[in-house]
């Protein structure tokens, strides 16, 4: 498989958004490492190419199609409107025209025409169906690679075709005829056989969180702790586990952690299921999902826990927001007084609505903040009880515990808000020219408020955005630092009792 | 009987039977197949009541396409719009006495004619000048708006240029309705017209024209963001329940 792309030229970001004209083929280098047999086996797939991979990928299509709903109506419905065309991020950033939902949608209907549709069997050229070829799985492979599944073209679709529907579908193919990818499939492996995505093991987990506590110990000289496999703990917190070690996600556990100790709930996180993230959603396999998320369940009980919080973590979100319960429920086991799961946001927001909280906001005036919403979880999930409470929670959090918050503009937050570009399994260094690239639209909107109005600091709740963004705002000549956790705020902020 | 009578009844009644069993035929393909999980586009209604609202937006005002693309959206509504109110005038050529409805639309009926050659040529414009619309756009693509375009020019072109004995087209339709032929009139305009139409109901339900019954039937339109309140569950995905298991 070809190398990343050593050099490429760093888009420049400008003030007006542009649309730019097709340059065909303009990422049709870009592709990700492929799976070898180790990182394909465990998780039930091939190790290699089939011989019969024609008539395998051809089978798995029309199984997937009598499976899902969405398959058939997606791949029927589309008139080809155009509407979508300027919404991917990754199109705006590359201009390759397949890096359209719709263009990336017709990899696939075009094969799906052409062996499931009466007009493709016996209309190719003209409805553009064509053959199942080496060509076209290479296609699937790199643009299917290509695609953070972030849903926002769905938003836009009449018919609300969403293209990270296509996108798995395309991935579940390939997996199953062998051609998987590195970085998702070794990190699925890893869950199953250690329990996170780092395959951190319990010690390391254990002395980590107790050099946590010293931390805390000697910044704020508060007694805050960060217990582990606490049996009859209150709440399981089920956070990725980027939140152990990676800066700043760990700042986000710290201020977990804080406002447990405020609200003097006891809680507990889990060494068996030590991750929140669950990548069997970005390859599309529903039986790896369930047994990812088997862990989480499997670890409740275990635990005797009366209720699950979720860190902040977006695909994590939607997995746990939409899908646990049809996955791994029902939770009748776990106290009916509180939502299964409950967003640490959700948890932290009840507090303050309670007067459990009280909030030094000067803690934060040294910065002007601003909230990145996280693709899943402002387009595949929700908090609180009204829709759009994805978007207001977040932000009520942020004006809690900072004087200086500001939107970036309405065509970049909220449901149209722009993924950070590493989503949906491509966070990974061998798509970093993608990763650049595809971040140009949140670059621009967060250069407007940086210019305009003095913004420092980007919040964000999602594991995947942090490093995303710590990895590619220098190359916009912006630091690093400016992302941070919303519970880094939170914590710095939080009032810790008699101490202050 | 003429032969172009014949030739007409059994166009007209092989492309009603092409189309309602081949609509059937899929409506019954969406509606067996199972959605396996919750994936409504957020944020979402909660209710089904709220889910019917937000599904009566989408097909009356193009909500989310409205959202997307003005111009298609423009075009695309003042088409279908022109449509709506075409096809219920055209009721008068189909009910005896003529359909209340269909008699109140009778004259604003002619210019809705126009309205929506106005948006398929708006249409067809946008298709052909946006370079990002010429990729992706199949032949089948344009001749879809070219047929659409010629169906409502020949039917013009009745109207204001070479009219056709109306009555005697009406006597054929309910004739062919009650199995009792009655002879159609040899002209020119009516007869392009009346192919045109057949044509297109003969390939409505293998074209994406599906768009009608598929927007019914998308998950990400239809569903109630609820999945913390009730349990989603396919049959496929219910039986894994039993045999579920975490690790390795």
């Amino acid at each position: 498989m070809a190398k990343a792309k050593e050099e490429f030229a760093i888009p420049k970001l400008v003030d007006i958004p542009i649309i730019p004209a097709i340059a065909p083929d303009a990422m049709a280098h870009s592709k990700p490492f492929v799976a070898k047999p180790e990182h394909q086996e465990p998780l039930g797939f091939p190790g290699e190419l089939v011989d019969n991979w024609k008539e395998k990928a051809l089978d798995k299509m029309g199984e997937m199609l009598g499976k899902y709903r969405s398959l058939p109506v997606f791949l029927d419905a589309c008139v080809k409107c155009g509407a979508c065309t300027d919404k991917c991020h990754y199109y705006l950033g590359t201009a390759d025209p397949k890096n359209m939902p719709v263009a990336r949608q017709d990899l696939l209907r075009k094969v799906y025409r052409r062996y499931f549709t009466v007009a493709g069997k016996y209309f190719p050229k003209l409805v553009g169906a064509v053959e199942l070829s080496e060509e076209v799985i290479e296609d699937w492979y790199k643009y299917y690679h290509q695609c953070s599944e972030c849903r926002r073209c769905s938003v836009y679709c009449p018919y609300g075709i969403d293209t990270a529907e296509i996108t798995m579908a395309g991935r579940e193919i390939l997996d199953h005829i062998g051609i998987g990818q590195k970085y998702s499939n070794e990190i699925i492996a890893k869950v199953h056989k250690i329990g996170n995505n780092l395959g951190l093991p319990e010690p390391a987990l254990a002395n980590t969180l107790e050099g946590l506590e010293e931390e805390v110990q000697e910044d704020i000289e508060v007694d805050v702790k960060y217990p582990l496999d606490q049996e009859g703990a209150e709440v399981l917190l089920v956070t990725p586990s980027a939140d152990f070690f990676a800066e700043p996600h760990v700042d986000g556990l710290i201020g977990y952690g804080k406002v447990f100790h405020r609200a003097g709930i006891s809680w507990t996180l889990s060494s068996f299921a030590s991750e929140a993230a669950n990548f069997g959603i970005f390859i599309g396999n529903y039986e790896n999902m369930q047994k990812v998320a088997m862990r989480i369940r499997q670890a409740a009980l275990d635990l005797g826990v009366k209720r699950i919080v979720v860190g902040e973590c977006g695909h994590a979100w939607r997995v746990a927001y939409s899908f646990w319960n049809t996955l791994i429920g029902p939770f009748d086991f776990l106290d009916p007084n509180y939502p299964v799961p409950q967003h640490i946001c959700e948890f932290t927001y009840d507090l303050i609505q309670k007067g459990a909280l009280k909030f030094d906001k000067d803690a934060n005036d040294d910065k002007v903040v601003t909230f990145h919403d996280s693709c899943n979880v402002s387009r595949a999930s929700r908090m609180g009880d009204m829709p759009g409470g994805q978007f207001m929670i977040p932000r009520e959090l942020l004006r809690a515990s900072c004087n200086h918050y500001v939107d970036m503009a309405p065509d970049t937050i909220h449901e149209n808000t722009f993924c950070c570009g590493g989503g949906g399994g491509l966070l990974t260094d061998d798509l970093l020219e993608l990763r650049v690239k595809g971040a140009v639209p949140r670059m621009e909107a967060l250069k407007k408020v940086i210019d305009e109005d003095g913004v420092t600091h980007m919040a964000a709740i999602c594991a995947i955005c942090k490093s995303q963004f710590t990895k590619v705002l220098p190359y916009y000549g912006m630091s690093m630092d400016m992302i941070v956790s919303v519970h880094q705020l939170v914590g710095d902020a939080l009032v810790m009792g008699a101490e202050h | 009987m003429s032969v172009l009578t014949a030739i007409f009844a059994l166009l007209f009644y092989t492309a009603t039977v092409i189309l309602v069993a081949g609509l059937v035929a899929k409506i019954h393909q969406y509606a067996r197949t199972p959605a396996p999980l919750k994936i409504p586009t957020t944020p979402a209604p909660t209710t089904r009541g709220g889910v019917v609202a937000r599904l009566f937006r989408e097909v009356v005002f193009f909500e989310s396409l409205f959202k997307g693309s003005k111009w298609s959206w423009l075009f695309g509504w003042l088409f279908h719009f022109g449509l709506l109110i075409v096809l219920i005038r055209h009721l008068r050529y189909f009910t005896e006495p003529i359909w209340f409805v269909a008699a109140l639309v009778q004259d604003i009926g002619v210019y809705m004619g126009f309205v929506m050659l106005l948006g398929l040529l708006g249409l067809l414009g946008r298709r052909s000048l946006v370079d990002r619309l010429r990729y992706i756009s199949a032949p089948s693509d344009y001749l879809m708006l070219v047929l659409l375009i010629a169906i409502g020019g020949s039917g013009l072109l009745m109207k204001y240029v070479s009219r056709t004995d109306i009555v005697a087209v009406k006597a054929f339709f309910l004739g062919l309705m009650r199995f009792d032929w009655q002879p159609l009139p040899a002209d020119a305009f009516l007869l392009i017209h009346l192919v045109l139409v057949a044509a297109l109901m003969i390939i409505f339900p293998f074209s994406k024209l599906l768009h009608v019954p598929g927007l019914f039937f998308s998950p990400t339109r239809n569903q109630a963001d609820d999945p913390r309140e009730r349990r989603h569950l396919a049959p496929w995905a219910a039986k894994l329940d039993a045999t579920r298991t975490a690790g390795n």
